[in-house]
């Protein structure tokens, strides 16, 4: 049976530009940024200073947080600055800026077998390879796997919902066993012998193969999902799986679930068996304005620039150059912005593919409320916002809201719906709900 | 590659391609089969009063939105649909100001001054036309010509529509006051509006009427094109047509029939029921925004509009049934919300 949770979209998909094409290797970048903050939580501290040689896969930053990340050497060289750099998700970061010299790798020590390993020593080797969740939100894996719940289900995210992109497709398509592996290493590192792979029905081969890989597990099931956007959200692929909701505010834990991320699973794999850390992914390069477009295993820090030029280039003059899927990715405004761990995909536009829809008043159509997937009226929160009736929003469940943007595509008006949401959480974090909610405060 | 700067927006950056210059075109482009029919039925005269409609509702509207001091979005097709549907639901035969002025009252009175598209409580058309009928009710109903294919004949008037026929049998028959030959005659009258005859011309449009909804089977046709592209879902209208079949059949006339005897298609076919639940009831504007929401309001309208038919003075009751659920609206949102996820 194909599962699904409610609401949702059905954007064009766009896959068939890269879904049949196999994963190339980028020839190693001239220079790499590696910015200190690649994930949620706190940005690493620099090991290094300018001037040091480093080694491909040597530590080069990490902070003592528990909600953090070590961040490595992507190739090897010299480090010939410590300074701010474009960032894809935060604007601009410090990054470790290094020049290459040769490929000369950190010697990596991997073990025959995960069955010997402790959770704590999984949790430990997890942490010090810097992985963090490859979909996009970029959680450290290590504490993912540190629940303070019961966990009883592991769900391995193959969803994939966001339309270009096709790095976890081809992934589970090529390295089904190590996907597996990876799953069960986490798994194991969290006690729970039920799992379920997560895969959208529009990716039928993907599914055959880790079907295969996984045939001699028992406790682990491939779930077929409905191709509908956004199915790869951690609190729908629950509800779809086990129709079972996240409480408001809470995480998957709290419903004894842990959701990870095909390719992170397979870096954990990696890192178990070969020692080695996160210093490179599968990244989709697609879009109406590149001229070839494809899946490049990159190292992290590699500017967007090198990719597009190794995709043939554009097609015309770029107007939108977006990091992520299209859907909930992040413009940009370098060339030189670096991938970092969660960068899924790179999405180019020309100014013929970014219509320039004016807003019109809300016609009351509903069809944000049909498509928004946590319930939520997404309009009538867009128009407390823009009233600043802040009391509204808590009480109409703004905090509930993932981000997800269904709302705005499906509107016929045109609304900037899930902007204005996005605008008035910031507002709410930046003034606090005291700050807001007071009498005589002014938004200006 | 050039490098240049690049347009920096929050996400999502794709969009449907649903706008509502095509929501409001398609739901014209629907109403197309039952124009073809009226003309068909009733001569090329309904052209002449869907024009004026059409262009008394969008000057007024380029007007109002001038005075305003807002973009003149006339190209959004909404002020065309008013007039157009107010033009559906005018009988044939009424002089060509009617339509002009009607059109002038909806787009100016009841959508403009509660602040133009997307804010109007009551939907347009429906008060343009609510509007006439208490203010011209001798033009608005005795402008009945009968579709030149056939002719309804009851008591000798040619030029009575189903509804306002069965409405006087049904007097005749509850009037303790009424000769028995009369009685005998309204009875058979009666049997004759339910006979599978008259049904299936109501469906087909050979029947008097409104211009608009005289052949359900056209209103259908565009109807399904409208469900099919997702711009009205299914919940007003079938709520809305089932809860005037179960009314329809349940409730009785003292004097005249009997509890769950009612004659379901007759009141579904007849009258504005097709065009109402699929075409004004339908208004997104005015009509409740969740699927739950939809179900009560278009529970209402059916309710409404059979109560309205046997017990009220007038033969029809789909536009006060329908405006009537209009005012509900705001109520009916602030209680059928969606479930949230998480919040159990």
């Amino acid at each position: 049976m194909i599962k699904t949770f409610p609401g949702g979209i059905h954007p064009p998909q766009y896959k068939s530009l890269t879904a049949e094409k196999s994963v190339e290797t980028l020839p190693l970048p001239q220079k790499v940024f590696i910015p200190l903050g690649q994930y949620t939580g706190a940005a690493a501290t620099p090991t290094v200073s300018v001037g040091d040689k480093v080694k491909t896969g040597e530590k080069i930053g990490e902070s003592n947080a528990f909600v953090s990340a070590p961040v490595h050497a992507a190739i090897s060289g010299k480090v010939t600055a410590i300074s701010m750099h474009p960032h894809p998700v935060v604007g601009r970061e410090e990054a470790i800026v290094i020049e290459r010299e040769g490929d000369e790798w950190v010697e990596l020590r991997g073990h025959s077998s995960y069955e010997i390993l402790t959770p704590g020593e999984i949790r430990e080797i997890v942490r010090s390879a810097g992985i963090v969740g490859l979909g996009g939100a970029g959680f450290p894996t290590a504490v993912k796997i540190s629940p303070q719940k019961q966990i009883d289900t592991f769900i391995l995210n193959g969803a994939e919902c966001e339309p270009y992109i096709s790095a976890d497709y081809r992934l589970m398509v090529e390295n089904a066993e190590e996907i597996v592996t990876g799953m069960k290493i986490l798994m194991h590192a969290l006690g729970v012998n039920k799992g379920y792979i997560a895969i959208e029905d529009n990716k039928p081969q993907a599914m055959r193969e880790m079907e295969k890989a996984s045939s001699s597990e028992p406790g682990i099931k491939v779930v077929l999902l409905r191709t509908k956007y956004p199915q790869g959200s951690e609190k729908q692929l629950i509800k779809a799986i086990l129709n079972r909701e996240v409480p408001s505010g809470g995480l998957p834990p709290d419903v004894g679930v842990v959701v990870n991320n095909a390719a992170t699973a397979k870096a954990c794999a990696d890192a178990v068996l070969l020692g080695k850390p996160l210093i490179e992914r599968v990244v989709t390069v697609a879009g109406p304005n590149v001229v070839e477009p494809k899946n490049i295993r990159v190292r992290i820090g590699t500017p967007f620039k090198d990719l597009i030029e190794f995709c043939g280039g554009t097609v015309e003059t770029i107007t939108k150059l977006v990091a992520g899927g299209p859907l909930m990715g992040v413009a940009q405004y370098s060339l030189q912005t670096p991938v970092i761990k969660g960068t899924c995909g790179i999405i180019v536009f020309s100014s013929k593919d970014v219509p320039d829809f004016r807003p019109s008043e809300c016609i009351r159509c509903g069809f944000c409320v049909d498509v928004c997937p946590m319930g939520l009226l997404p309009g009538e929160l867009a128009t407390y916002i823009e009233k600043e009736q802040w009391d509204e929003c808590e009480k109409s469940g703004l905090s509930d809201c993932m981000e997800c943007g269904s709302c705005a595509y499906i509107c016929p008006a045109k609304r900037q719906i899930v902007q204005l949401i996005k605008y008035g959480k910031a507002k709410i974090a930046a003034v606090g709900k005291k700050g807001l909610l007071g009498e005589g405060f002014s938004l200006t | 590659m050039r490098e240049q700067k690049f347009i920096v927006s929050p996400a999502p950056h794709l969009s449907s391609g649903v706008t509502v210059n095509k929501i409001m075109w398609s739901v014209s482009l629907a109403l197309l089969p039952a124009i073809v029919g009226a003309v068909y039925f009733f001569g090329v005269k309904v052209l002449q009063i869907i024009g004026v409609s059409i262009l008394s509702a969008i000057i007024t509207e380029a007007i109002i939105l001038w005075l305003r001091k807002k973009p003149v979005a006339i190209s959004d097709g909404s002020a065309f649909l008013t007039g157009l549907l107010l033009a559906l639901n005018l009988p044939q035969d009424i002089p060509l100001w009617l339509p002009a002025l009607g059109s002038a009252f909806a787009i100016s009175v009841v959508k403009q001054t509660f602040g133009g598209l997307g804010h109007n409580i009551f939907n347009p058309a429906l008060g343009g036309r609510v509007f006439l009928l208490l203010s011209y009710s001798r033009y608005m109903t005795t402008g009945w010509a009968t579709p030149r294919a056939g002719i309804i004949s009851i008591d000798g008037i040619t030029s009575a529509t189903p509804l306002t026929a069965w409405l006087d049998a049904n007097r005749t028959l509850s009037d303790p006051n009424a000769a028995e030959n009369v009685k005998v005659l309204a009875s058979q009258h009666l049997n004759d509006l339910h006979s599978s005859d008259t049904l299936l011309r109501l469906f087909t449009g050979n029947i008097g009427g409104c211009i608009g909804e005289t052949a359900a089977l056209l209103l259908i046709i565009g109807a399904i094109f409208l469900l099919v592209k997702g711009i009205i879902s299914w919940h007003i209208p079938l709520s809305f047509l089932g809860s005037l079949a179960v009314f329809a059949w349940l409730l009785w006339i003292p004097g005249a029939s009997k509890p769950f005897h009612g004659n379901v298609l007759f009141h579904i076919f007849s009258g504005g029921a097709i065009l109402g639940a699929f075409f004004m009831a339908t208004d997104m504007v005015t009509s409740p925004m969740t699927g739950e929401g939809k179900i009560i309001f278009g529970l209402g309208c059916g309710f409404l509009t059979a109560i309205i038919r046997l017990y009220a003075g007038y033969p029809e009751g789909v536009s006060f049934a329908i405006l009537l659920m209009n005012a509900a609206t705001p109520m009916i949102d602030r209680y059928a919300k969606p479930r949230r996820y998480g919040n159990a």
